[in-house]
Formats: structure tokens, sequence, C-alpha cells
């Protein structure tokens, strides 16, 4: 009875963080972005400093039409917006928050199992830009697919460095081996994880794939009301899995200044959130890349670079 | 075939370098660190970030308008002569006068009757105006003035066609004259004046002298 009180407390608690962290983040946007270009940002929704404004779109996405273009492969097409959001779910389940238990499932594969299923959120944007019957759409499927190929390599191999210097693939375990040395050692590994996540999660610099200015909205051109915003709250959920996961293998997690074992869910929320600052300050601060500069930075700077990472992580495991 | 281009290319940097020497040596430190740019960008961000933005919350907060904002055209019937400058000098024909004559009987000593124009219509269709101000610059009687006022949206475009009772509600809101700037030369009212006083004061200053030495 017990424990599936405590399993059903896990799932909505992780369900909670689920559906508002992303808010959070996505409210972050609107007033950073618009104090760095020297505007306000939404003002009126919620009356103060528009915190409402998520919420406004929210019901606002609920009532528009859902249409499917009339030659699109509709169960695809129906499809693919919960492929791209419910990875981020899953993910959010493996990864710990705090020290001991605060931890959906303490998976002992769980770093090999959160790359994998990363890879799958991807696969929701590939069916919507090829089940939409689109050019824009299947243009932009393609490039997301370039994309998914040339940073899920960078990715993987700075991931790898780390679970090489704490010898284990669990997450629970890399934060438990984690010390302070790590971060000027994996620095490289950081950069490179951080640079590809944001590649994979389609944000500018890295957004050609929904370049709104050369093909619309990309793979989301054909989808409408609630299902455009699942596409929306993918691309926030992830946000937040990416800076999590950032914060768990390159940040120390849970690890604060004082009191790790009370406040450990803080530290990591708090470096989450500073990330993910870092993600809203990158999109207003650089243009994007073109196709072809995107793939040789992933080829010829971030391989190399995470190779090198993986050098040095080796080195010093061996001293 | 290669050497008069590498001539060109020579002199070209030759002529280049006497100019733009100092560019040169100001684009050495950019190459020196790779990536300044990019750290440029998001010190750009933040700072902007951190000052107060530039927003101003329209309809709770009233814009604060230069002066001579080309908001609304506002008549001053009383100066009006029916002269049709206006009307005939605006681009896009939007000013629409219609007048009588009526006669002015004449005075108690003598003289004859005069005719006077009296003004029936005077509309203005803001749908059509350009805001040019030509009618306001052309007016010899300064019977039209510019107002800030720019809240008379409509929901009917016919409702943009201001009457004369409309067009002169704005008189209120028409704004005192700017004060001219310290540095700037007196109006040429104030300075003939000023110029008329000072050569009185002149004379008055000689007479007495005349008269002493008669």
């Amino acid at each position: 009875m017990t424990w599936w009180l405590e399993v059903a407390l896990r799932i909505v608690v992780i369900f909670g963080v689920f559906l508002t962290v992303p808010l959070l983040v996505g409210q972050m946007e609107h007033k950073a972005m618009a104090h760095m270009q020297g505007r306000l940002g939404p003002m009126a929704a919620g009356g103060f400093h528009g915190w409402a404004q998520l919420v406004a779109d929210g019901v606002k996405f609920a009532q528009k039409e859902s249409v499917v273009p009339a030659a699109a492969d509709r169960k695809i097409f129906q499809l693919a917006p919960v492929v791209a959001l419910l990875p981020y779910l899953v993910v959010l389940v493996t990864i710990p928050v705090g020290p001991g238990t605060q931890v959906g499932v303490d998976l002992d594969l769980g770093l090999f199992f959160v790359l994998a299923v990363l890879g799958v959120a991807v696969l929701g944007t590939l069916m919507g830009g090829w089940a939409s019957a689109n050019k824009y759409s299947l243009l932009g499927a393609v490039r997301t697919a370039a994309q998914l190929m040339a940073y899920e390599l960078p990715l993987i191999l700075s991931a790898a460095s780390v679970a090489m210097a704490a010898g284990t693939l669990s997450l629970t375990g890399i934060v438990e081996q984690w010390r302070w040395y790590w971060l000027p050692m994996q620095l490289i590994g950081a950069f490179v994880f951080f640079t590809a996540g944001l590649a994979e999660l389609q944000r500018p610099p890295f957004d050609m794939p929904v370049a709104d200015s050369e093909i619309i909205f990309g793979a989301y051109t054909e989808y409408t009301g609630l299902r455009f915003a699942f596409f929306l709250l993918a691309e926030y959920a992830g946000i937040v899995v990416f800076c999590l996961l950032t914060t768990v293998l390159f940040l120390g997690g849970w690890h604060g200044p004082f009191a790790d074992q009370q406040l450990g869910w803080l530290w990591t929320m708090l470096k989450t959130l500073a990330l993910a600052f870092v993600v809203i300050w990158l999109r207003v601060s650089y243009p994007r890349l073109r196709e072809d500069q995107l793939q040789k930075l992933a080829w010829t700077v971030l391989i190399p670079l995470s190779l090198a990472q993986l050098l040095i992580t080796g080195v010093v495991k061996v001293l | 075939m290669t050497e008069p281009t590498e001539g060109l290319q020579s002199e070209d940097n030759r002529s280049e370098g006497t100019g733009s020497t100092n560019n040169g040596d100001a684009s050495v430190p950019r190459k020196a660190i790779p990536g300044a740019g990019l750290i440029t960008g998001l010190a750009t961000t933040f700072k902007t970030m951190m000052h107060r933005s530039h927003t101003v919350q329209y309809p709770d907060v009233a814009p604060v308008l230069p002066p001579r904002t080309r908001g609304v055209i506002a008549l001053i019937e009383e100066n009006c002569t029916v002269c049709m400058l206006c009307a005939r000098e605006c681009p896009d024909w939007c000013i629409y006068i219609d007048s009588h004559k009526e006669t002015v009987p004449a005075g108690p000593e003598g003289g004859r009757d005069r005719t006077r124009n009296m003004l029936d219509q005077f509309d203005i269709d803001f749908s059509l105006c350009m805001y040019c101000g030509i009618c306001i610059e052309v007016c010899p009687f300064d019977a039209l003035e510019w107002s800030p006022e720019f809240e008379y949206a409509e929901y009917d475009i016919k409702d943009l066609l201001h009457d004369k009772t409309r067009l002169g509600q704005w008189v209120e809101t028409i704004p005192a004259p700017v004060a001219l700037d310290p540095a700037a030369e007196a109006p040429k009212e104030i300075a003939l004046a000023e110029k008329a006083a000072a050569k009185k004061q002149a004379e008055q200053r000689t007479d007495p002298a005349k008269e002493t030495a008669e």
C-alpha cells in the first residue's frame, strides 16, 4: 500500500514539474528576451507583469481548431506531437533532483537510457514534417535529421567522458561521484554537451530546422491548436531536460556550497534555471547559423573537442 | 597578366594604407582573441537587460510627445476668410469648404455696404489627410493649427470626416508656441521693435545736447 502511494506521489510530482517548469522557462524567455531588447514583454495577462501570459496562450491554443491537411498522413500527423513531447517526460523520471531517493527511478543505465530516449524526441519532429505533405515541413524535417546526425555524436562522446570519470552510467552514481575539480576537468565536455544540446533542441543559434524566414516554421508549419502547443511545450520541456542533464553531469547536480542533504533539490533547480537563462541569452545574442556552418561546427569543432575531452578524462583517470 | 594586377593591388594597398592604417591596427586585437565577438554580443544583450526598458505603457501612461507633433488639425473659425487657399493646396483634396456672402450694412458715418464671406462648411477628411501640413503653412490668417491630439480613431471610416465644430473643438488642445532656443535670434517683430526703441533712446540722448548747443 505504501509502495503504491509512493509511486503515485512520485508520478504526480514529476508530472507537476513537467507541466510547470517549462512554463516557468517560457515566461523567463518572454521577460528576459524582452528586457534584453529594451522592451517590457507581456505586462497585461494576470495583472502583475504578465505572469499569466502562458496560461492565456494555453487557453488560446485550446480554443483553436486542430486542422489536419487533406494530403497529410493523418495518423502519423496526429501522433507526432505526442512522440515529440513524451520522451522528455520519460527522461525526467530518471534524473536525480536531490540526494538519496529524490529521483523518479534510479536506473543503473541511466545515462544510456536518457540519451537513447532523447533521440526519440527528435523523431516526433521528423514524423510531423514527413506526414504534413508540405515542402517546407519536409525541408524542416530533413534539416532536423541532419542536425540530429551531426550533434548526437558529440553529445554522446562528451557524456561518455563524464561516465568514464565517474566509473558508472547511473545518473545518481555520477552525481555522488562528482568532485569540485571535475568542473575545470570537464569544462570542454560541458561546453560540447551544452552546445550539442542546443542544436538537438533546435534552439537559436541552431534553429535552421524552424527558420521562419526561410521555411516558415519547418516541420511545425501545418500544425495548429493544441498539437502545435504540444510541440512548443516539447521545446521548453526539452530546454528543462537538457539543462537538468547538464547540471547533473557537469555542474554537480545537488551539490551546493552548503546544506547539500537538505537543500539539494534547490541547488539543482537553481543551476538548471541559470542554464535555461543562458539558453535564452544565447538566443537573443546570436544570429542563426547557416546549415553548412552548423554541420561544419559539429564535425570540425565539437567532435574533435569531445574526443580531446575523452583523452583528458582518460589521462586523469589513469593518473 | 599577373604583373599589372599585382601592381594595381599594391597601389590599392598603398592608397588605402595612407588613410586606414588605424583600421588595420584596430583589427589586430580582434583577430588575437577568437570568439571575442561572441563575448561582446553576450555583453551587449546583458547590458541592455540591466538598463531600463524604453517601452511606454501607452494606454496607462500618456506618451510624452515632442512639440510640433502632427496629431490633428484644428480650425480657428473666426480667423477663416474662406480664401480657399488650404483647399486648393491640399495634395489629396481632403478639405471641403462652402460659404455664402453676407452684406454688412454701412456704418453711421457714410461709406458703403460691405460684403463678407460667411463660412458654412469646413470639413477635413482625416481618412484622406496625409498630415503634410501644407494647409497650415499656406493659411494667411493662421486659422489652421496643429494639435498633438491623436486619439480620434473611429469604427466607421465616415466618422473620420471632421466638420467645423469638431475641428473647432481641437482648438483648446493647441499647445502654446514653443519657447525659442536661448541662442536663437529674436523673432522678427521683437527684433524690429527693439531696434526702433534703441533708435528712439539714442535720439533722446542726443536731443538735450542739441538743445544746450542751440
